[in-house]
């Protein structure tokens, strides 16, 4: 039953593509982003009816909104031979700033450690390309990149050919250096400014063939690991800008509570190192000389609360209101003998918070500002921020700086409004950072859902599959939100909202299973929501591949063969073959122990999972301190197909996150809501995946080039990790789970923080616990 | 204001400041040491981890009044200096296996790493995966099978 669509390596063509050398004083060259960008769409050999999000996804609209975008990305060469280029995305630990620098390397002939890649700040021309999200990075700029490297590389041979007095054809470019047929050689430090010119020229350039790759699809390391190793890569908090102090906020008991009063300002504003307390929309404000005298002093504010919107609200009411709001499943009349498979999961709220907790630096004058924040919207960020202070957007500047994790978080710019709006209320500026607990708490969590798949069956053929996924609103930040509206007449779904749209180009069934329909329904409460490293899959797909093992076990197939029947594309069969074949799948295991497969298709990549876990009581009760044991993942395999992976290191690092997350979300990892406020506030509490709960057999592999174009990556693991995982829980115990995660109804394994004071005091037990 | 000496780095420094304050909060605020990270400041997360008088420690949990004269506060920064060399071994272990992802957390992993290979290695052997258990530090970019693949081959290399 399966197809082939795209298997084939396709040769970068040898078309010619438009690059400018600019005028300057060294060589600088530039090519508009969004040009040529858009990879040639798989075609559609899907039978059956194929959904929206197989013909169009969201990252083609990602990248088809960028088209519009005359603007410029440039690469200069200094006189010291090495290229500079300021990245307009943002760099959160996916590895982006190393992949952009392996494209320049290879297209410019010059060694990966002369490529520096730093963060631009918010360019508001480039409208919607600037913007960090659904993975669509390296899928947008993979050609403009590459074309201003070569451009820089043509005018570099043409300027030493000149000075060496040799055609052009004669000369050639290795290792940063190029050569004249005779021997003699001029570096690229030597060329930078001779290449220069002095008016801005378009010239016509080819890009490599991708079988003259030497540095594309090679794993490289991390352009920035040596900065992260050393404790010299600079986040938000470690940028040093003059007189900014640190600065919290005193948030309020519930979500979205209101400041009435504040009866010891003055006192509070007494309190050694403090210089400044301020009720700000969030809260009461306070700035002092460290921030643990910015903690004393949250913890010694005496405030009168106004209730918050969910004071009320507990998982059961969300729960409740969740499943009012569910839209039946209306299945056509079927054949005698069709049986069906109808079930309903459950999937908790769940913290996307980094552990960088939200932060930013503001120093906001009368007529200007300036912010220092990982946003990975900066151009929105810049436009919300003046409109907030009043001021115009060219009187705003946002520095991008290096983030420490996103996972969703940095789609948003919350830390950056409220640090702009306190250095405002202070008139001096700010270094605003959260506590972890507010993180927890106040931050944004993504959202409690439900769904209900229903699957029909008969003589051997899966005739309908239905998914109802109804979720708490998910916020999509307004960077986000804007391509879509500005793109929503080209996409092939009409009359929907917002999220309904995302939804639809986001979910695909990767098999043939009849007529399928997958629909959302959102429940808009007053909840601080957003992406987690992934908006819908994770959940929409690990429900479906639960259902397919219990569609395979009806019918009585292996869950490994059903799958592979049913696929509908090649690339995902040979994911699927590669990690039962390295997994061994369907070898004799230990009772208490199992088995699960699962397959992910998404962003124009494709992957599969395989794991083996334990539920033996022995592994289950394990001890250790102020922890979450339970199951454990002994082992997990992945393969994983994006077309073309620039930097298949970096690939696999995303692989490993994401498994790691897949395995927090189905076994360890929620918040609990109870009296208006989440119950977590802290990394003892909030059970992400540690040492102990990791696999300790991990292998990732990355397929050979397929496509030939980068598919995105960041998010893909996720999905196939957690449905992985939740297959082979369900086979080891022999009961399928339908609560995430797992350990959710259990008594909390902490006991919580208190809410006022909001945020608990640093113990002064360090020494006694030192090692 | 009480006035606090110790030897940061190397180097004995003086700073002016309440008793109480965390050390983690005297070093990134008032020395401008960036090394160390805030992921919690409850002695949890385990990002500020830094190394006194060769042990690991909190220091999100050390008020400043508990450092004395003669302590040594190594951060990440000070790290290479104590075996002499541009590069602690583990650093270079953590480059060899491309360990970090955002990096927000490596400076406290490797503090921590070195930390327990030392620990194990007075009680006379090497790292098990009993001690990997006792590694609390929080990897949100989840590059936690990295880190044992890093720590193994480097624990014999100092
Ligand atoms: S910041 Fe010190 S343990 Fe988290
Ligand atoms: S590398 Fe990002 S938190 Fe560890």
């Amino acid at each position: 039953m399966s197809t082939a669509s795209g298997q084939q390596p396709t040769e970068v063509s040898r078309r010619r593509f438009l690059g400018y050398v600019l005028a300057a004083s060294t060589l600088t060259v530039a090519a508009q982003l969004g040009e040529g960008a858009v990879a040639p769409r798989a075609e559609a050999a899907v039978p059956g009816v194929p959904e929206p999000a197989d013909l169009y996804d969201l990252n083609d609209m990602l990248t088809d909104a960028t088209l519009a975008t005359a603007s410029l990305i440039t690469i200069t060469l200094n006189p010291d031979g090495t290229a500079s280029f300021a990245l307009p995305r943002t760099e959160v630990g996916q590895g982006i700033t190393t992949s952009t620098a392996m494209l320049i390397a290879e297209e410019l002939d010059l060694p990966l450690d002369k490529v520096q890649v730093s963060l631009a700040d918010a360019r508001p021309e480039l409208v919607f390309n600037q913007l960090t999200g659904g993975s669509n990075t390296t899928i947008s700029t993979y050609t403009p990149v590459r074309v201003a490297a070569a451009t820089a590389k043509q005018r570099l041979l043409e300027a030493a050919a000149t000075e060496l007095g040799v055609p052009l054809s004669a000369v050639s470019a290795l290792q940063g250096v190029i050569t004249a047929p005779d021997g003699r050689s001029l570096s690229y430090a030597e060329l930078a400014v001779k290449a220069a010119s002095l008016t801005t020229l378009q010239v016509s350039v080819t890009l490599k063939p991708a079988s003259a790759f030497s540095v594309i699809g090679t794993p490289q390391n991390r352009i920035d690991a040596l900065d992260a190793v050393t404790g010299r890569k600079q986040f938000a908090m470690d940028v040093h800008v003059a007189g900014a102090m640190p600065a919290m906020i005193c948030r309020p008991p519930t979500i979205n509570g209101t400041v009435v009063s504040v009866q010891n300002q003055g006192v509070v504003q007494a309190m050694p190192g403090i210089t400044d307390v301020a009720v700000v929309s969030t809260g009461v404000a306070v700035r002092g000389r460290t921030f643990g005298q910015c903690i004393d002093a949250v913890r010694a504010l005496q405030v009168t609360w106004g209730p918050g919107s969910e004071d009320a609200a507990t998982d059961a009411t969300v729960l409740a209101e969740l499943r009012a709001a569910e839209n039946p499943i209306v299945t056509p009349p079927l054949p005698l003998l069709t049986e069906a498979i109808d079930a309903r999961f459950t999937f908790h709220f769940a913290s996307n918070s980094a552990l960088e907790s939200n932060c930013a630096v503001a120093d906001v004058r009368s007529d200007s500002a300036e912010i220092w924040a990982s946003v990975k919207a900066p151009i929105t960020a810049q436009e919300e921020i003046a409109a907030q202070l009043g001021l115009p957007v060219g009187a705003v500047t946002v520095h991008v700086t290096q983030g420490g994790g996103s996972f969703g978080r940095k789609l948003f710019h919350d830390a950056a409004l409220e640090a702009a709006e306190v250095s405002k209320a202070m008139g001096k500026p700010v270094r605003l950072m959260w506590h972890r607990t507010d993180d927890f708490r106040h931050g944004r969590a993504h959202p409690m859902s439900i769904s209900r798949v229903r699957a029909t069956y008969s003589l051997g053929q899966v005739l309908t599959l239905d998914q109802r996924h109804t979720s708490v609103a998910t916020e999509f930040g307004h960077g986000l939100g804007e391509i879509i509206t500005s793109t929503a007449a080209k996409l092939p779904v009409g009359g929907l909202t917002l999220s309904e749209t995302i939804f639809s180009l986001t979910q695909q069934t990767p098999y043939d299973f009849g007529v399928t329909t997958q629909l959302l329904t959102e429940v808009d409460n007053g909840f601080h929501t957003g992406s987690m490293r992934n908006i819908y899959s994770p959940n929409v797909r690990c429900a479906q591949e639960l259902i397919v093992d219990q569609l395979a076990k009806a019918m009585g197939q292996d869950p490994y063969h059903f799958r592979r029947n049913f696929l509908k594309d090649q690339r995902a069969v040979a994911v699927l073959d590669k990690v039962a074949q390295v997994g061994h799948w369907g070898r004799t295991m230990a009772p208490g122990t199992a088995q699960g497969i699962a397959i992910h298709p998404e962003y124009h990549g494709f992957v599969a999972v395989l794991v083996e876990i334990d539920c033996t009581p022995a592994t289950v009760n394990r001890q250790i301190p102020d922890a979450v044991t339970g199951p454990r993942v002994t082992k997990a395999v992945c393969a994983v197909d994006v077309g073309l992976a620039v930097n298949p290191k970096g690939l696999e690092a995303q692989m490993m996150g994401g498994i790691m997350d897949g395995i927090a979300v189905t076994l360890t990892s929620s918040l609990h809501l109870n009296g208006g406020y989440f119950q977590e506030g802290s990394w003892d509490n909030y059970f992400y995946t540690r040492q102990w709960n990791t696999p300790p057999e991990l292998d990732v592999i990355v397929m050979p080039p397929t496509t030939g174009t980068p598919g995105g990556a960041g998010e893909l693991a996720v999905a196939g990790a957690m449905a992985a995982v939740a297959c082979a829980y369900g086979r080891a115990t022999g009961t399928m789970p339908t609560t995430f995660p797992i350990n959710h109804d259990a008594p909390l394994a902490f006991t919580p923080l208190p809410t006022v004071p909001p945020i608990p005091q640093s113990p002064t037990d360090g020494l006694s616990r030192a090692y | 204001m009480p006035s606090h000496t110790f030897v940061l780095n190397g180097q004995q420094v003086t700073v002016d400041v309440e008793d109480d304050v965390r050390l983690l909060w005297v070093l990134r605020d008032l020395l401008g040491v960036t090394g160390p990270k805030y992921g919690c400041g409850l002695g949890v997360c385990q990002a500020c981890t830094s190394h006194i008088n060769g042990k690991a420690v909190n220091i999100c949990c050390v008020p400043v009044s508990d450092v004395q004269p003669t302590d040594e506060v190594t951060t990440i920064e000070g790290l290479p200096a104590t075996v002499g060399q541009e590069l602690h071994p583990m650093q270079q272990a953590w480059l060899d296996m491309d360990v970090p992802q955002c990096g927000y957390c490596q400076p406290g992993q490797i503090m921590a790493a070195v930390a327990k290979v030392l620990q194990a290695r007075a009680a006379g052997r090497q790292l098990g995966d009993a001690d990997f258990d006792q590694i609390r530090n929080i990897c949100r970019c989840g590059t936690y099978h990295r880190i044992r693949e890093a720590i193994l081959p480097a624990q014999t290399k100092f």
